[in-house]
């Protein structure tokens, strides 16, 4: 049995503009001792799901499930969910510098997580926030429980942080972006400090980000995300040799260095939509370069195809259209053809009408 | 690598790659406003400030139309008329006697007609003084925070100065020194106001000067006066209007202060401080109609600025979205009160202890 | 497939300010450039504390047509160095020649020729626009500016720029919120195009997008450096995007370039520990790539820029320091073995197919880094 289990998550916010239907039947699992990277753009909806999970949404409406260790999370009260965050599922915010209070001494707050959870003595409590900051390779963490947020480092700030997430030895750590305002070489000491963490606690972790080279290190099954909802799932070898959805593999031809990209970049052309206005169909329709009538009209469904062991995509290419190759792509291409009807060339035309002039000359 | 189907065929859906994502954007439909537009449109949803506007207007007509009182009752504004606008005791006509609305003063001035007078007198110089106060508080606070260095140790310290000067000892001086008028009233608030507007442009501006769109503006070869008010200054356009709007009525309430004290515009100008300061003579506090009808002009004037000042304040501020959503929401009554979260991808919004 | 669509060839109605482009001079030269921000205290009287040694002696060459790159972590200079270079900031020393003049010295009235022909595209596509003002206005300016066009005529020049960018003409009207990012970072380009410029200074110009919206960008820089014969400092955190879009690459270590070669040659062969460090850490989206390479891991943080460490600045993280590292500063030179381009500041280079070993770092390194993470100077001033 999984560690989590999410099932046709939906998360909607009202506002002046209309709806925004920010993640709309999402369901994924995550292992014991697992990394699920969870990837997408601006708007996918990737951190709301995860926010979603821990209750911190206000006044977004929720439906589905969210099964951990056997307790409906969304069931939960928010006295009840506050015992589970924290002490169960811990999680890592993009920004060190708003995740720790200002006024309060960086042990004090570690003491304060850990007396939340557990009956211990202050001495006991800091005496744990000393080791925890040692374990996060802090230097001289006896002088450093009692410094400020700001006298600490960008770096040691993060540490620090993940040290307070670690506390109380959580089962999950879900990381929101967690190296996006980070250099190169602090990401490094930051994914090594995480995995060694991981190593040893034996604790499960969600990594969500935009970033296909930090799922490339270190997730072991990949969600790739878009308009709210799951595009792909599969092992990370998977995702990224043997990719089955057109966005997964736009994504990867988009990105210098990847494993589908080579000479000269192909962007998805386009933006992701607005979460307000989501395209019918299947929401990647717009930008799709594979896009048939059917892509318009109908939903496609998240269901297995060929790449290996859990590899699901939603998409309504045939299941064995998989691949980051040309050959692969033309495949594709072929299949498409003979499927293009109405739909596709109003499309078309909307796109011609759209632009001042109607069609630029191609060169 | 351009005969990978995926980019041919990208480009044959959609024209070409790049230049299509305008064109998809239209099919998306996203659209925006204006900043202006859109806080016209909060202000015009705002009941409050539709009635805080229709306070305003109220006195505007009154002050348009004082002279065609004056003309159509035959009472002049400034002249006692002791034969029709007293009793034959002398003494002055409550609200509703003999053909006077709200009354007679002391010397037998029609208190209507002068109270139509009086919204002339406190609207141009509450105006006026703002107009002044604010062109010179922002021009000066631009510059100050602009230039920085000694320029703006000079000028912020000369601000604190004037922030912290007993006004109205400095107007009874200087009433006494050349006498009371308008134009010297209106210097006076003006002189008075514009070290507040100073200020907050100042703050703003080194706010501002920070962004990496006055550096856009260096790179393509703008000089300083350019940045300051081609780039900077519409920028700024949201708090000086909120300012302005809620100076209006300090300097009206200012005014009225000097009329009251006699230092400002002297008697027999019909102001609302003159007629407030106004002798009640022998009918004392029994003619309450001498001190109530200038006080409800003058209440009516200030609440009405303060209230529209805080409307423009919550319609040009980004942060109160919510609040709006909120109100529309009401307004239309529809479903239940669910608090509305804008973002798609909000913030952390707490830790996780 | 570049934007040949564009009804007008933008560079030829501009008759260019040199005469006769010398070729045989490099189009921008920096030599020796410093950068310091003085720390100053007191209200009144403000007397000086210190400084922030943002760009430390600065020596590089960027050649006509060529893209260089400029790689290094935050506060390494390298965004200071391009404001030095568009004469943004005032140098503390130092000269920057442009097609063989030195702007160096130009007071803000004279830099405005200068301004024509070199231009620069910012990192933040929401702050780098001016919100209150329309897209029109904001693309117009520079011509506005420099008195090139006016009403009508200007109108139809912005028109075309936001065509030559992909963005729609009848946008004009538009204001910068009502784009999303990578729109505005296109708005960002065709102003920094509309004087026909020679040289662009990139910083950072795709880092705040998203991955599909990023190469969008990057093609079109690419398009246009070809079809208006640009030049490029690129400026950039990502070394993926900076192999990618450089053709020689400068690494940037607490204001100082450690190494500067060609792109092929740096990302296959570095000489300069840091480089090394470098480039294994950066997460390559390849998975094989990604878990196999050898990953050095450095240890501590980045001196503070206010007192940076002695000699060679890169000593106090490096595992290969010795003693000599910390006394003497090795100078910017060819290695033995490498090609004439390939310059290295350092005593003990990295041999080709040697695996640096990520060590704990000494005792006076940890000192470092408490020095530089003491109150308000942690992250460094500059950049």
């Amino acid at each position: 049995m999984s560690l989590l289990s999410v099932r046709d998550l939906t998360v909607s916010f009202p506002t002046s503009d209309g709806v925004v239907r920010a993640v709309r039947g999402l369901s994924f699992d995550v292992e014991a001792g697992q990394t699920l990277g969870i990837v997408g753009e601006t708007g996918s909806g990737k951190s709301v799901s995860a926010l979603s999970l821990l209750g911190l949404n206000p006044g977004a409406d929720i439906s589905g499930s969210a099964v951990f260790e056997g307790t409906e999370l969304l069931a939960l009260r928010q006295d009840q969910l506050r015992r589970v965050r924290g002490a169960e599922i811990a999680m890592i915010f993009q920004d060190p510098l708003s995740s720790l209070h200002p006024y309060y001494r960086v042990g004090w707050q570690i003491c304060e997580a850990i007396r939340t959870h557990r009956r211990t003595s202050r001495a006991e409590a800091m005496r744990q926030a000393v080791e925890l900051l040692r374990m996060v390779s802090i230097p001289q963490p006896e002088r450093r429980v009692s410094a400020f947020p700001h006298e600490l480092s960008g770096g040691m700030r993060q540490r620090a942080m993940i040290a307070m997430a670690l506390a109380l030895r959580p089962k999950l750590l879900i990381a929101d972006e967690p190296t996006t305002a980070l250099d190169a070489t602090v990401q490094a000491q930051l994914m090594e400090l995480l995995g060694g963490m991981q190593r040893e606690l034996g604790m499960a972790m969600i990594v969500i980000t935009h970033d296909l080279g930090l799922v490339a290190t270190v997730a072991d099954s990949v969600l790739v995300m878009y308009a709210g909802r799951g595009a792909e799932r599969a092992d990370y070898r998977t995702i990224f040799r043997s990719p089955h959805h057109p966005y997964t593999r736009g994504l990867l031809a988009s990105i210098p260095g990847a494993a589908g990209s080579g000479g000269r970049l192909v962007p998805i052309v386009g933006q992701p939509p607005s979460l307000i206005r989501i395209p019918s169909g299947c929401a990647f329709h717009p930008r799709c370069p594979f896009a048939m009538d059917v892509c318009v009209r109908d939903q496609p469904p998240f269901v297995p195809v060929s790449g290996g062991e859990g590899h699901l995509s939603a998409c309504w290419l045939p299941p064995d259209a998989v691949g980051v190759d040309a050959a692969a792509d033309v495949a594709r291409q072929r299949y498409v053809e003979g499927r293009r009807g109405p739909a596709i060339a109003r499309l078309r035309a909307a796109v011609a009408g759209a632009r001042p002039g109607g069609a630029v000359a191609h060169g | 690598m351009s005969l990978s189907p995926f980019e041919v065929d990208s480009a044959s859906l959609v024209a070409e790659d790049e230049q299509s994502a305008e064109a998809l954007d239209a099919i998306a439909g996203i659209e925006g406003r204006s900043p202006l537009r859109l806080a016209l449109a909060r202000l015009r949803s705002d009941r409050v400030a539709w009635l805080a506007a229709g306070m305003i207007l109220l006195m505007v007509v009154l002050a348009l139309i004082a002279p065609v009182l004056s003309s159509m009752t035959g009472h002049s504004p400034y002249n006692p008329d002791l034969v029709n606008g007293t009793d034959s005791f002398g003494q002055p006509y409550g609200p509703g006697q003999a053909g006077f609305l709200l009354g007679t003063d002391n010397v037998g001035r029609d208190i209507l007609v002068r109270v139509a007078y009086g919204a002339r007198i406190s609207l141009l110089v509450g105006i006026l003084s703002t107009l002044l106060a604010t062109i010179g508080g922002t021009a000066l606070g631009l510059v100050s925070g602009y230039y920085g260095g000694w320029i703006d140790a000079l000028l912020a310290r000369l601000m604190d100065a004037v922030l912290s000067f007993p006004y109205v000892l400095a107007a009874i001086v200087l009433a006494a020194v050349f006498g009371g008028s308008l134009p010297l009233t209106i210097g006076v608030i003006a002189f008075f106001s514009w070290a507040a507007i100073g200020r907050i442009v100042r703050g703003q501006t080194l706010s501002q000067k920070e962004k990496e769109y006055v550096e856009a503006a260096r790179s393509i070869g703008a000089g300083s006066f350019r940045i300051m008010f081609v780039d900077i200054l519409p920028n700024l356009i949201a708090p000086v209007i909120v300012l302005g709007t809620l100076l209006v009525p300090v300097a009206i309430v200012f005014e009225a202060t000097l009329d009251y004290l006699g230092v400002g515009v002297g008697p027999p100008t019909p102001t609302w401080g003159n007629m407030l300061a106004d002798d009640q003579g022998s009918a004392g506090f029994g003619a309450w109609w001498f001190w109530v009808f200038p006080s409800i002009a003058l209440l009516i004037t200030t609440l009405g600025f303060n209230l529209l000042g805080d409307s423009v304040r919550d319609a040009l501020d980004p942060r109160t979205e919510r609040l709006f959503a909120m109100r529309r929401k009401k307004v239309a009554a529809a479903g239940p009160d669910a608090s509305a979260g804008a973002g798609t991808e909000p913030l952390s919004d707490g830790t996780e202890a | 497939m570049a934007d040949t669509a564009a009804p007008v060839n933008p560079a030829s109605d501009e008759p260019s300010l040199v005469a006769a482009p010398a070729e045989d001079h490099p189009l921008l030269r920096v030599e020796n450039v410093v950068k310091h921000f003085p720390i100053k205290r007191g209200i009144f009287f403000k007397r000086q504390i210190g400084s922030v040694q943002a760009v430390e002696g600065v020596s590089l060459e960027v050649r006509r047509g060529e893209t260089l790159g400029l790689v290094g972590e935050t506060g390494c200079g390298k965004s200071t160095l391009a404001r030095c270079i568009t004469r943004l900031y005032p140098l503390t020393s130092g000269q920057v020649i442009f097609d063989g003049a030195d702007i160096s010295r130009l007071s803000a009235r004279q830099l405005r020729t200068y301004r024509r022909r070199m231009q620069m595209i910012f990192q933040d596509p929401f702050g780098s626009l001016n919100p209150r003002r329309r897209v029109g206005s904001i693309i117009g300016d520079p011509l506005a500016i420099h008195g090139i066009a006016d009403g009508g005529e200007r109108k139809r020049r912005v028109q075309e720029l936001m065509e030559v960018v992909g963005l729609n003409p009848e946008h004009y009207n538009r204001f910068p919120s009502e784009f999303s990012g990578g729109q505005r970072q296109r708005i960002g380009v065709a102003r920094a195009l509309a004087l026909r410029p020679s040289l662009i200074v990139c910083d950072e110009p795709v880092s705040a997008l998203d991955v599909s919206v990023q190469a969008q960008i990057i093609n079109l820089l690419e398009d246009l450096q070809g079809e208006f014969n640009l030049t490029y400092v690129f400026i950039a955190h990502d070394l993926a995007v900076v192999e990618h879009v450089s053709d020689r690459v400068a690494v940037m270590y607490l204001g100082k370039i450690v190494e500067l070669a060609e792109t092929a040659e740096l990302f296959g062969s570095p000489r300069h520990p840091y480089t090394a460090a470098l480039l294994s850490a950066s997460m390559v989206a390849d998975p094989e790539k990604a878990r196999s390479s050898h990953r050095v891991v450095l240890y501590g943080d980045v001196p503070s820029p206010i007192n940076p460490p002695s000699g060679c600045r890169f000593h106090t993280r490096c595992p290969k320091a010795q003693p000599i590292c910390s006394v003497d500063e090795p100078p910017l030179r060819v290695q033995a073995g490498d090609p004439a381009g390939h310059v290295t500041a350092c005593h003990f280079p990295v041999a080709p197919g040697e695996q640096l070993v990520g060590a704990a770092p000494p005792i006076s390194a940890t000192a470092t880094a408490f020095a530089a993470a003491s109150p308000d100077i942690s992250e460094g001033g500059g950049a």
